[in-house]
């Protein structure tokens, strides 16, 4: 009987396990021993790094999207059906459709979405770049944007987890291009008691926003906003006023996860090192849907599904395990709008981000191209 | 009142422990109890440093096989 493989998700580290598994598992594809079907909720496939470009006008929009159909692999049936409510104990998946899939082996990779109705006055009065249309509001509002105070506002959980350093470093370059920097000032708040969750990255950035003059508030969790006053307010009881308010928005994972009571908040269980769900044998997870205290980054993703890929075909073609995921995260960083940094790490190796040059930002820029390259499983 | 979550953020770089504890405390209902392993030095002076700054209560700190355990209470 056909080995089912199915996929739920097709964001990143869904097709990459897809494509991947595409290019091992040819010969069981082709005598269809094995199957692969793919579960998702749009045509198109965005790139979402590019959203950070959007605000900025360095990026098109056009730029950001594929069809699906065609970044996956032609041999993997994909469905614009997303899953409502997942099984594992009848090992069967149903879709909003109300169609029915059965599997043998189950990748989750669901990811997560943005969650700013969470915080009251947050989708009022904030700006985000998580989303195509916040990313386009945002372009419109920097645009009309004559100097003053911003605040730039993290929440926690969140995936990216330079994207709070780089838009801050990239509103300053572009205040200073508009020629308003000088009338204008940037607070940058954080949850925890510094400027990142990593800590080499945190003592990094201090000398940088000194030198840049930006403002910081730390073990700041926002309570709420006032849109009409302007102003953002903390647990910790601090109040801040802003004439413009970007924010990372607080995440979650999707809502097929919580009703299907797979995970608090949208998290998978996952254990750290198999990537298996815990408690199962034939289900993984994958990028931003496990709940490993580990960057939520589309670099895990794919260094993830690259692990599942290895260990998947390998327990289908030889019924044994490859290899486990060591907690590899490779992220750049834009340190401006010319220049950037990067930073790598794994369970057992701490990061520590090196200085910023210009090389490693056109790296960045050549990697929004090649991006393309990942999602299809070749780089 | 649901059983104690358990964040093993043991060997977690990023994050961090105290932002992963933010974030099982937003899913928690008031009453729940947040269970952090964590073995970073600094966690085990910043969770209960913030513990105290949002009135969390902190319910036991210890150090044992290597690691910090830190229960928290969800106050509010």
């Amino acid at each position: 009987m056909a080995k089912k493989i199915l996929i739920v998700g097709g964001g990143l580290a869904g097709t990459i396990v897809a494509n991947g598994l595409c290019r091992q598992l040819k010969d069981e594809l082709a005598s269809g021993g094995t199957t692969i079907t793919m579960l998702g909720a749009s045509p198109k496939h965005m790139y979402q790094p590019g959203l950070l470009y959007v605000p900025f006008g360095r990026m098109r929009e056009s730029e950001l999207f594929r069809d699906q159909r065609k970044v996956l692999d032609r041999r993997v049936p994909y469905f614009v059906d997303p899953a409502k409510r997942i099984d594992i104990d009848k090992k069967t998946v149903l879709t909003e459709s109300g169609k029915s899939h059965a599997y043998d082996f189950l990748v989750i990779a669901t990811g997560s979405r943005i969650r700013p109705d969470t915080i009251p006055g947050m989708a009022e009065g904030a700006h985000w770049f998580y989303d195509l249309d916040g990313a386009r509001k945002m372009r419109d509002a920097l645009r009309d944007f004559q100097g003053g105070k911003i605040v730039v506002n993290v929440n926690a959980p969140h995936k990216c987890p330079v994207a709070p350093l780089e838009i801050t470093f990239m509103l300053r370059d572009f205040l200073a291009a508009k020629d308003v920097l000088n009338k204008s000032e940037i607070t940058y708040t954080y949850p925890v008691g510094r400027l990142h969750g990593l800590e080499p990255v945190a003592q990094w950035a201090v000398p940088e926003f000194e030198r840049c003059g930006i403002k910081s508030e730390i073990f700041f969790n926002t309570k709420s906003i006032d849109p009409k006053g302007k102003t953002i307010t903390s647990e910790e009881g601090v109040t801040l006023s802003y004439d413009l308010l970007v924010t990372i928005p607080p995440h979650t994972g999707q809502q097929v996860i919580t009703d299907s009571d797979l995970g608090k908040g949208g998290w998978v269980p996952t254990q750290r090192n198999t990537l298996l769900r815990e408690g199962s044998s034939d289900v993984f997870i994958v990028g931003d849907t496990t709940n490993i205290p580990i960057s939520k980054a589309g670099s895990t993703a794919h260094f993830e599904a690259d692990t599942i890929v290895d260990n998947l075909s390998s327990l289908i073609k030889e019924d044994r395990w490859a290899r486990n995921y060591d907690g590899k995260v490779f992220c750049f960083m834009e340190t401006g709008l010319h220049t950037g940094t990067y930073v790598w790490f794994n369970y057992t190796t701490p990061p520590n981000p090196g200085p910023p040059s210009q090389m490693i930002h056109w790296f960045k820029l050549a990697y929004n191209r090649m991006y393309w390259l990942s999602a299809s499983g070749l780089l | 009142m649901s059983e104690r979550q358990v964040i093993d953020a043991r060997g977690a770089f990023c994050p961090g422990p105290l932002m992963e504890l933010i974030a099982a405390l937003r899913h928690s209902a008031i009453g729940d109890e947040v269970e952090v392993w964590s073995t970073d030095k600094g966690s085990a002076a910043d969770i209960p440093a913030w513990i105290k700054k949002v009135h969390h209560e902190l319910v036991s700190i210890n150090e044992a096989d290597g690691h910090w355990s830190i229960v928290i209470r969800k106050a509010k």
